[in-house]
Parts: C-alpha cells; sequence; structure tokens
C-alpha cells in the first residue's frame, strides 16, 4: 500500500467500484419507466402513471448519488492517470466527451421534466420525456463501455514515433465489435438490478398487505424484464464475451477459469480454488470439455492454459479474478432459475399468493449488485497488467507527479465522504419506501408545503 | 485546428462560468439575502430545475478539454491534484445537498443542508478564482510536461508558489466577489417583491467591490504574466474582450438602477464573459505557461491531440452541441418566469 501505483488503482476501483452501484440502478430502471409510461399512455390506466411517480423519486435520489460519484471518474484520468492520458487522451477523450456532449445534456435536462414537468407538458410529451432520460443513460452507458472497450481490445489507431497514440479511424473507435457485446451484456446487467430491485420492492409490500395493486404490477414488471435480461446476459450476450476472450486475451481466459495446463477437451470448473504456490486448482469440479466447446465451439479444441503464457502477461491477481468471475457467473446461473420459477408461478396466476417465493424475490435484490461489481472486477483485473490491452501497461500510466501520500489523503476522503452518501441514500430511499406509491395521491401538495414553487428542486 | 479547439474549449469554459456561475452565486448569496425560510425556498426553487444542466458543462468542457488537448488535460489535472479533489469533495456536497434538502420537513434538516449548499458553493467560487490565477502566473512546469504543486508554500507567487498565494486569492476573491454579485442579480431576475429589491441592493454593494478588484486584478496580472503586455501590443484587436468587460460592467450598474433586471444580469454575463476571454486572449497561443523555464510552457501545439482526432471531432462535436443548446433552451422555456414566495405564476 505504500506504492504509488498501487494507491492510485485502489483510488480509481474503490470510485468507481462506488459510483456503478447508482448507474447501474438508472439504467435499468430508465428502461422500466419508460415500460411503464407506455403501458400508461396505451391503457390509460391512471395507475401505471402513478406508479412510475413513484419510482421516478426512488430513481431521482439514485441519478443525484449516481452525478455526484459521476463527476470524480473523469476527472481522475487526469488527476491519478496523467502519463495514460497524455498518451491516450486523443482517443478515449472522443468517447468520453461524446459522453458529455451527447448523453449528460439530454439526461439532465428531460429528467428535470420527467420529475417536475408532468402538469406542464401533458401525457404525450411526458412519455417523451421517459424515453429521453432511457435514450440518455443508455447513450451514457454505451460511451463509458467504448471507452472500457478500446482498452480491452484497442483499435483504429497507430503508435507516432514518440509511442504516442494517434487515433486513425472513428468508426474503428465507436464500432469496436469488443466494446458492442461488453455494451449489450453490460446493459441486461444493469437491466437485471433493476427488475430484481422492483420486483424485490413488489414482494415486501405484498408481504406487508400493503399497496397490493401497485405490489403486483412491480412484481410482474420485474420478473418479466428479469427473466429475459437475465437470459440475455448467459447467451448470447455472454457467450460472446467468452468467444471474444479466447481470441483476443486467451492468457486472462485461462486465469478467470483458473486453467493451468494447456489441454485438449478442457473442461470448466465450477467450483475450485487457485493455488499460485503449485499453479493448480485445488478441489475442482470440473465439466469436462466445456471450456473447449465455449470458446472454440468444439468439444476436443485444445485451451492453452495459463503456465504456457510468459509470466509478464499473466493478470497480477488471478485468484481474485478467478473469483470475481466464477462469483458472477453463479448469480447469473441463479438469477435465471429464480426468475424462471417467478415467471411460471406468475403464469400459473400463483405468485402473487405463494409466500416462499416473494421472500425470495424480496431477499435477491442485492445479489445483482454484487453480480455486476464482480463482473467488472473481471473485467478489469483480467485486462491486467495492461492499461490498454497489449499496448500500454498499467504501471506506465499513472501521474509521475503525484505521490502515494497524496494519493492515499484523498482516498480516505473519498471513503469517508462515500459513507455518509450511502447512509443518506439507503435513508432517503427507506423514506420513500415507507410513504409508498400511494403517497402522491393521498397527501399531493401537502407534504411540501410550497412543492407549486419547488417543481424544480430535487 | 489547434486555435479552434482552443476557442472552442473556452466557450465551454466561459458556458460553464456564466451558467453555472449564476447557480453557484445564488446558492452563497441564498445564505444572507434570504431572511427566512420561504424566501431561501424561492432562491432554491429559481435554480433547482437547471443547477444540473448547467453543470453538465463542467462535464462535456472537461471531456472537450480531455480530448483535444490530453497533454494539458492530464498535466494541469495531476499538477492541481489536491486542489481539485478538493473541488470534486465540494461539488459532492453541493450536488447532494440540494438534492436531498426537500426530503424530509424538518426544521433542523433544510437549514443544515442549505447551509452546506451555500458554504460549498461559495468556496468553489473561491476555488475557480484560484484556478485561474494559477493559470495565469504559471506553473512549475519540468521537462517532462508534468507539475506536481502542493496547496500552499510561502504565499508568495515565485516559482516555488503554491497553489494559494497572495495573488492567486486576490483572483480568488474578485472571483467569489463577481459570481455573488451574478447570482445576485438571477435572484433579483426571477423573484419578487423584498427579496428581489434585498437582491438588488446586495448586488450594487458587490459592484464597487468588482470595480475596485477588476482594476488591482488587471495591474498585478500585468505586471505577474509579462506575456499579457506583449499579446495585447502585438494584437490590439485584442483590447474588444476587456471592452466587453467594462461594457458589462457598466450595464450590471445602469440597468439595476433603472430596474431591468433581465439586462442587468445579462451585463453580468458580459462582464464574465470579457474577463475570461481577456485572459485566454492574453496567454493564448499559450494554455499553461512554466514558471520555470518558458521552454517548458504548455501551448496549443504541443498539448493538442493529432490532427485527425481534432478534425473528426469537430464533426459530431458541432451537432451534439447545437442539440445540446436545443435542449436547454426547452428547458429554460417550460420553467420560465418569476418565482415568487407565493408560488409559481
Amino acid at each position: 500500500m505504500d506504492s504509488a501505483l498501487a494507491v492510485h488503482r485502489l483510488h480509481f476501483a474503490f470510485t468507481v467500484t462506488f459510483h456503478y452501484l447508482f448507474p447501474q440502478l438508472t439504467m435499468g430502471l430508465a428502461l422500466l419507466l419508460f415500460v411503464m409510461k407506455t403501458l400508461a399512455l396505451r391503457t390509460g390506466d391512471p395507475l401505471w402513471n402513478n406508479a412510475v411517480r413513484f419510482w421516478a423519486k426512488i430513481f431521482g435520489i439514485n441519478f443525484a448519488i449516481g452525478v455526484v460519484t459521476g463527476i470524480p471518474m473523469e476527472f481522475q484520468f487526469g488527476t491519478n492517470w496523467a502519463a495514460f492520458s497524455k498518451a491516450a487522451g486523443g482517443v478515449i477523450g472522443q468517447t468520453l466527451a461524446m459522453e458529455g456532449v451527447f448523453s449528460f445534456f439530454l439526461e439532465s435536462t428531460f429528467l428535470g421534466l420527467l420529475l417536475y414537468g408532468e402538469k406542464r407538458l401533458g401525457p404525450k410529451l411526458h412519455w417523451v420525456a421517459s424515453l429521453m432520460v432511457f435514450l440518455g443513460s443508455w447513450m451514457s452507458g454505451f460511451f463509458i463501455v467504448a471507452t472500457d472497450g478500446w482498452m480491452q481490445h484497442p483499435v483504429g489507431y497507430k503508435l507516432g514515433p514518440n509511442n504516442e497514440i494517434i487515433l486513425t479511424s472513428f468508426w474503428g473507435l465507436v464500432l469496436n465489435p469488443w466494446s458492442w457485446w461488453q455494451y449489450a451484456h453490460n446493459m441486461m446487467g444493469a437491466v437485471v438490478t433493476g427488475s430484481f430491485v422492483m420486483a424485490a420492492l413488489g414482494a415486501f409490500y405484498l408481504l406487508n398487505h400493503e399497496h397490493e395493486q401497485y405490489a403486483r404490477r412491480f412484481v410482474r414488471v420485474g420478473v418479466i424484464a428479469g427473466l429475459a435480461a437475465a437470459f440475455i446476459m448467459l447467451f448470447p450476450t455472454g457467450d460472446r464475451q467468452g468467444v471474444n476472450l479466447a481470441r483476443n486475451q486467451p492468457v486472462t481466459l485461462a486465469a478467470m477459469e483458473g486453467h493451468f495446463e494447456t489441454a485438449r477437451a478442457a473442461g470448466i470448473a465450477l467450483v475450485g480454488q487457485p493455488d499460485m504456490d503449485r499453479l493448480q486448482l485445488d478441489n475442482p469440479l470440473i465439466i469436462p470439455g466445456a471450456l473447449s466447446f465455449l470458446t472454440w465451439r468444439h468439444w476436443t479444441a485444445e485451451v492453452k492454459g495459463l503456465r504456457d503464457f510468459p509470466r509478464d502477461q499473466w493478470p497480477d491477481n488471478v485468484p481474485l479474478l478467478y473469483y470475481a468471475y466464477h462469483i458472477m457467473v453463479g448469480l447469473g446461473t441463479i438469477f435465471i432459475l429464480i426468475m424462471i420459477a417467478a415467471a411460471l408461478l406468475l403464469w400459473r396466476g400463483a405468485l402473487f399468493s405463494s409466500r416462499a417465493m416473494l421472500w425470495v424475490l424480496m431477499l435477491a435484490f442485492p445479489f445483482p449488485y454484487i453480480a455486476n461489481t464482480a463482473g467488472w472486477i473481471t473485467a478489469e483485473v483480467g485486462r491486467q497488467p495492461w492499461l490498454i490491452y497489449g499496448l500500454y501497461r498499467t504501471v506506465e500510466g499513472v501521474s509521475p507527479r503525484v505521490s502515494a501520500g497524496n494519493g492515499l489523503f484523498t482516498l480516505l476522503g473519498f471513503m469517508g465522504l462515500y459513507t455518509v452518501l450511502g447512509i443518506l441514500f439507503l435513508f432517503l430511499v427507506w423514506r420513500e419506501i415507507e410513504h409508498g406509491p400511494e403517497a402522491e395521491i393521498r397527501d399531493e401538495g401537502s407534504r411540501h408545503p410550497a412543492a407549486s414553487e419547488l417543481q424544480g428542486v430535487h | 485546428m489547434e486555435t479552434i479547439w482552443f476557442c472552442l474549449v473556452a466557450i465551454m469554459i466561459a458556458g460553464y462560468v456564466i451558467l453555472d456561475g449564476f447557480d453557484l452565486g445564488a446558492g452563497f448569496v441564498s445564505l444572507f439575502v434570504a431572511r427566512n425560510e420561504r424566501e431561501r425556498m424561492a432562491i432554491i426553487g429559481t435554480i433547482g430545475p437547471v443547477w444540473d444542466g448547467n453543470e453538465v458543462w463542467l462535464l462535456a468542457g472537461g471531456g472537450t478539454l480531455y480530448f483535444a488537448f490530453p497533454a494539458l488535460y492530464s498535466a494541469s489535472f495531476s499538477g492541481f491534484y489536491l486542489a481539485l479533489m478538493i473541488v470534486l469533495w465540494l461539488l459532492i456536497l453541493r450536488g447532494v445537498s440540494i438534492e436531498i434538502r426537500n426530503h424530509v420537513d424538518n426544521h433542523l434538516w433544510r437549514p443544515f443542508w442549505d447551509f452546506v449548499f451555500g458554504a460549498s458553493s461559495a468556496l468553489l467560487c473561491l476555488l475557480f478564482g484560484v484556478a485561474l490565477g494559477n493559470v495565469i502566473r504559471g506553473v512549475p512546469l519540468d521537462a517532462s510536461g508534468f507539475f506536481f504543486i502542493p496547496l500552499w508554500t510561502d504565499f508568495a507567487p515565485g516559482s516555488y508558489a503554491g497553489i494559494v498565494d497572495w495573488y492567486t486569492i486576490l483572483i480568488g476573491v474578485a472571483s467569489f466577489t463577481a459570481l455573488a454579485v451574478h447570482g445576485c442579480l438571477w435572484v433579483a431576475l426571477k423573484t419578487t417583491s423584498e427579496l428581489r429589491d434585498r437582491a438588488r441592493r446586495t448586488a450594487m454593494g458587490g459592484w464597487w467591490l468588482i470595480v475596485v478588484m477588476t482594476f488591482v486584478i488587471t495591474a498585478l496580472s500585468f505586471r505577474l504574466q509579462p506575456h499579457l503586455a506583449v499579446q495585447f501590443s502585438d494584437y490590439p484587436f485584442g483590447f474588444v474582450f476587456p471592452a466587453i468587460a467594462l461594457a458589462g460592467l457598466a450595464g450590471m450598474f445602469w440597468f439595476t438602477h433603472a430596474g431591468n433586471d433581465r439586462n442587468a444580469f445579462l451585463s453580468s454575463c458580459a462582464y464574465l464573459l470579457g474577463m475570461l476571454t481577456s485572459v485566454v486572449f492574453g496567454v493564448y497561443p499559450l494554455v499553461l505557461p512554466a514558471s520555470t523555464n518558458p521552454d517548458y510552457s504548455l501551448n496549443i501545439w504541443n498539448a493538442a491531440a493529432p490532427k485527425y482526432g481534432l478534425i473528426v471531432g469537430l464533426w459530431w462535436w458541432i451537432p451534439g452541441m447545437i442539440l445540446a443548446g436545443a435542449w436547454s433552451v426547452f428547458s429554460y422555456r417550460r420553467f420560465a418566469g418569476r418565482v415568487s414566495q407565493f408560488g409559481h405564476p
């Protein structure tokens, strides 16, 4: 912990991990809000509109924390990773600036209108506002994943005389095939989070016998969207990520699978602990041939093991990578099973009275957060020891003049501040949950005495 | 091409200062211009719908700076590391406090977050000025194009200076005053009755301070950064920028006394724009002067990204900003009009 490199890595890892707890719900809910708003417009059922108003409040709190914790992410490229920014800013600055220009203006404008402009806009324009918020947040996600995608799989560039990285193809950067699969996978992860949260809150209300007509809608929307998203996470998006890894980052694939020995008909380890002294997997439980099939579409294909790659190419924390990946895949499988069971019960009309299933749905909501976080740890630790895969090492990228002491000072500052933010967030969301979706109708105007002049304050 | 992007980045920064400037200023003056809870709510009501969009200018401007001038972005952000981190913390506190103040109806909760909001806004006004002061004074860049500057050393603007010295703190105070008045004029524009009158009076009080500060910091800047004088004497058309600032200054005084809040606010925008463009023009083609060795200074050529990226950037940047402008106009029109303490018209 006394090396500047370690401090700067932890600095980014901590702030980005905390930050992404919020956008994943923002992006997931943005889709679900748009769906509910569409249902409201098509059916004319006022309950859907009330449901949107209720979720929009939670969305607003979540969005605000996402915004304030997002600003440090852009800054840190310059503050903590200055050498990297100087070398690659001409490329990844493009996608980061596009996020600002195309998504943030759109998002911030229409979120204000979505939250406070319902009366002024009327139903159709208000529906448009929900569409714009959805598009803005999903575009934002794209530009970030495109930035990361380029760092995972650099394309459309050339090296200059002093080894500086020069963009040569804008469309190469934007249409990077790696990014699009990663993006689809990531967005489905966000929808899984949004769906599980919505279903969990519905289940909570149902188990408490509160707000039941709303709760049933929350559960229904959550289960249907969650089922679809959980499946797409596995296939085709997760599957394609595996194929891309096998072709472009084979050493990462070997490390995350705990695959040490080169083998034909390589298997997938369901459980096991990587032993980095003996370079083997302890207590393995293996499905034979599966890894060969999933990566090369051939049960007996050869998959190169970690031992056969030079050590300076290995990700620097193999066990963390291995566990993050296995947690992600394990949870992803559980999500599919939960949602299949819930969807079957829903189809049979028995879900709302099945207390056991409602308990499961209610308690399941933290796990998509864990799975999304584990997924990003897999991507980012898997990219090591490179900042730009195969091109630029992480150790080269840190700010040359910012010492470990200064870095630790601000890291501790962020830890303290984010602890406060986390507590405030939970407190405020809990209050909205207690007020419930009917609060809007019950005490419109009375909860905020000056509500009419405050249409903008969120 | 580098000059075009230099101007575009300057426009983004000016847009940020003018737009977020009024809500920073209004946030700060809400602490003392408002006499009661209702008036404070009215002030916050005027910036609530727009502050988030205004702050996007900072992010979009930062992103634009990043891809157009990566060497400048990385040198300045890592060099001003500690100050920028404090700016980040203040931005977080400020954003959180305005967002959550209305969620709990409690007589301790709201005043507390209003205080956090006002105090963090005030410190940000000060710090942005300090940052500008650092750019004018110059920083100890080395041959690798990087530097690191502590928060303070001996408070003297020599080559051993910290981020805060007596010169940069003066610029900070000037920016603080100018944005506070800018915020007052915004409040005057958007509110009614006693609150509006008080905002006007406060603005007029601050105006005299701005006049004094403008002359003091101008004289000091020309002494500390000789490049400014060279630039203005080589290209006399540049005097149009200080002229804009002076016209804005006069307009603020004139229109406030005439009771024309709209033009008074616009004059304040012109003043800020004039001051910023004067600085930008004065340091051009430098973007970050070195206090160590003039050869280490970053200018628009050695800090810019390669040509292809700059050209392709124009193709998405211009349509993107036109769209962004359209959305902003749409939103401002939807939330147009004055906010009284007695409800929206």
